[in-house]
């Protein structure tokens, strides 16, 4: 079985962010990177399946600079087998995204009997980037998985809608599988499996390599900010008696006509 | 000269961190408070090689570099030091069977323990020789066909639940250190008592008791190097083994710093946090300087070590520095917490008393500087 796991590198969750000189994206120079939380469950689901069916191959797809690949080195760390690296920039938009993404499937040269991937990435927010890729591959695609089986070529999916309700699919592959947490819980990185992952075959490409030009781009970044600073709350002293009637006048006054609440 | 981890230590090190906050961190209070070993969490930590780290790849181990093990043991005393001082008791006792052993006794005494969780225990200290390890009055006997070991160890780290001890001893006390010799002892052998476990201030989830040895017959293979070995093993033990403890004074008061640092923030105190008062600025300065420069020097002395050139004198300013400063460091963070520092209710609590015993163990601060004094004055 060919498994194959998307994977994004996005910033540590404590990280500062601040918006780069020109607006165009943030601040990149004193960031540690880590791998998008929601794809370890992504990695680890494609390893309990590899452990399952015998015979079957790991390989995990990056697209994103090549200075730090973090979150490469930490799949095969993991267990995945082999990785492709497709070098971009770090902010393309999503579109590029799946399509960069495809492009690295169809270059490593197997066919994808099923893709894992995380719900969304941490740091963009988007959501998009699972379903447009499947469209792209034209195979169905699941998300917010939170169950999954695997017996005689089916695959049964849990799928977390609101209201706590529990979607389920059976689907046959090929099939994208977008992960959410609760699906299990992702192993560490073993020392030796650290060591392991330094002999693993990395394939390399270029955007022009997987067919992505600067025309794909739908969405342009162009004015980065930070949230207003919240401005300090108010502070009214009811603790003397005589002035409560006048605080509480005060309070469903500002209330009323300021915050607009009642 | 270059500053940068290689990619390979950067995962070494972010690997152990993470367990240390995941899998430590979050039990240390309860551990501490009940006083026992946390054998699912050090069993974990075996699992991802986390543990042993010295012993070489031809016996199953990592091989890892004295540098890369001290990364190791940084983070994971960020996490606990009475959990770190559990899984470096192992190296300890397992770094002269690497430094002293043959190719046999390696494979015997090493190989099981990376084969599942085991613990291990270094047996030196008596009850009256501590600092002044050359006075040791354990006995190891030639018995023709055996050795004969006598004698009582004190204050030895996972007596308790140890597969095997490491034991120094002196076939002939008037040969002062030229008398001891290093010998392995199995915990099945007939003659070992243990003690009841200690009551300490700190390290409280670490196992401390005495071991008594009462005419053990330990067979003749047993022994590492000749008799009269057993100084010079343990002598180049301390040269690894004292970087390590460095190390774990630098990870526990990274993390009584990061503590402060953050409390600083959000307690306000005349209408302004902590953290904008220069008093506190101070402190915080101080302890970061002092962290980083221990840091430093816990590097240089591993990386010395890694060349193959002699780092005694390192080792020892390392493991002096890191300690008192970790010390300071410390009792520093219970100040800023204030009244609530005192309590153990918040963490820095727990890491004073943790850092009172790095001082201590390994070799006193006041030994280390005795070692730093003698290595700089036989160059003058």
């Amino acid at each position: 079985m060919n498994i194959f796991v998307c994977v994004k590198q996005v910033p540590d969750t404590e990280t500062k962010v601040t918006p780069n000189g020109d607006g165009t994206f943030i601040e990149t120079n004193s960031i540690k990177w880590i791998m998008n939380p929601y794809d370890e469950f992504a990695v680890e689901q494609a390893l309990l399946l590899k452990a399952a069916v015998a015979g079957s191959t790991v390989t995990v797809v990056r697209v994103g600079s090549v200075q730090d690949t973090e979150a490469l080195r930490t799949a095969l760390a993991m267990g995945a087998d082999e990785a492709v690296l497709v070098e971009s920039e770090d902010n393309l938009d999503s579109y590029m995204i799946a399509k960069s993404l495809k492009g690295g499937i169809e270059k490593s040269g197997k066919t994808p009997d099923i893709i894992f991937t995380g719900k969304q990435a941490i740091d963009d927010d988007c959501l998009q980037v699972p379903q447009l890729l499947a469209q792209m591959l034209e195979m169905p695609s699941v998300s917010v998985v939170v169950g999954f089986e695997h017996a005689d070529g089916k695959v049964t999916l849990k799928r977390e809608i609101e209201g706590g309700a529990t979607e389920v699919y059976e689907v046959s592959a090929p099939v994208l599988v977008a992960c959410n947490k609760g699906l299990n819980t992702p192993r560490y990185a073993s020392l030796p499996g650290i060591m392991k992952a330094k002999r693993k075959p990395l394939q390399q490409l270029s955007l022009g390599d997987v067919g992505v030009s600067a025309d794909d781009r739908r969405i342009k970044y162009s004015n980065f900010q930070l949230p207003p600073e919240k401005p300090p709350g108010k502070k009214f002293d009811a603790m003397d008696e005589g002035n409560q009637a006048s605080v509480v006048a005060e309070v469903v006054g500002l209330l009323r006509n300021e915050a607009k609440v009642i | 000269m270059n500053f940068e981890l290689s990619s390979e230590q950067k995962e070494i090190k972010d690997l152990a961190f993470k367990f240390a906050k995941n899998e430590m961190l979050p039990h240390a209070a309860h551990y501490d408070e009940k006083g026992e070993l946390p054998f699912d969490i050090l069993k974990k930590a075996w699992e991802l090689g986390l543990v042993n780290t010295c012993i070489p790849v031809e016996f199953g181990g990592t091989g890892f570099s004295t540098l890369d093990s001290i990364l190791i043991t940084e983070s994971l005393s960020y996490g606990c030091l009475g959990m770190n001082t559990a899984i470096m008791a192992n190296d300890l006792a397992l770094l002269p069977i690497v430094i002293g052993g043959n190719d046999e006794q390696k494979k015997r005494f090493l190989t099981p323990f990376t084969e599942s969780y085991k613990m291990a225990a270094f047996c030196l200290t008596e009850p009256g020789n501590g600092s002044d390890a050359a006075g040791i009055k354990t006995t190891i006997k030639d018995e023709g066909d055996h050795y004969l070991v006598n004698g009582q160890k004190m204050w030895i780290t996972n007596a308790g639940f140890a597969d095997l001890f490491t034991v120094y001893g002196t076939y002939d006390s008037g040969l002062k250190h030229k008398g001891i010799s290093a010998i392995v002892i199995e915990k099945d052998t007939p003659g070992i008592e243990i003690g009841k476990p200690e009551k300490k201030m700190g390290h409280s989830c670490s196992d401390t008791r005495s071991v008594t040895f009462k005419n053990v017959k330990v067979p003749k293979e047993n022994l590492l190097g000749k008799l009269g070995d057993g100084w010079k093993i343990a002598m180049k033990t301390l040269d690894h083994s004292r970087p390590m403890v460095a190390a774990s004074a630098v990870g526990g008061a990274q993390c009584s710093f990061d503590y402060a640092a953050k409390y600083s923030t959000e307690r306000n105190q005349f209408g302004k946090p902590l953290s904008g008062h220069q008093g506190i600025q101070f402190m915080l300065a101080e302890m970061a300087m002092n962290i980083e420069a221990a840091r430093l020097l816990v590097y240089k002395s591993a990386w010395l070590l890694d060349q193959g050139q002699k780092n005694t004198q390192l080792a020892s300013s390392a493991k002096a520095f890191s300690a008192d400063i970790f010390m300071k460091v410390a009792t520093d963070a219970v100040q800023i917490y204030g009244g609530y520092g005192y309590s153990r209710e918040y963490p820095v609590e727990k890491l004073m008393r943790d850092a009172k015993l790095i001082q201590i163990y390994e070799g006193t601060s006041q030994i280390q500087r005795l070692v730093i004094a003698k290595e700089v004055i036989s160059t003058l």
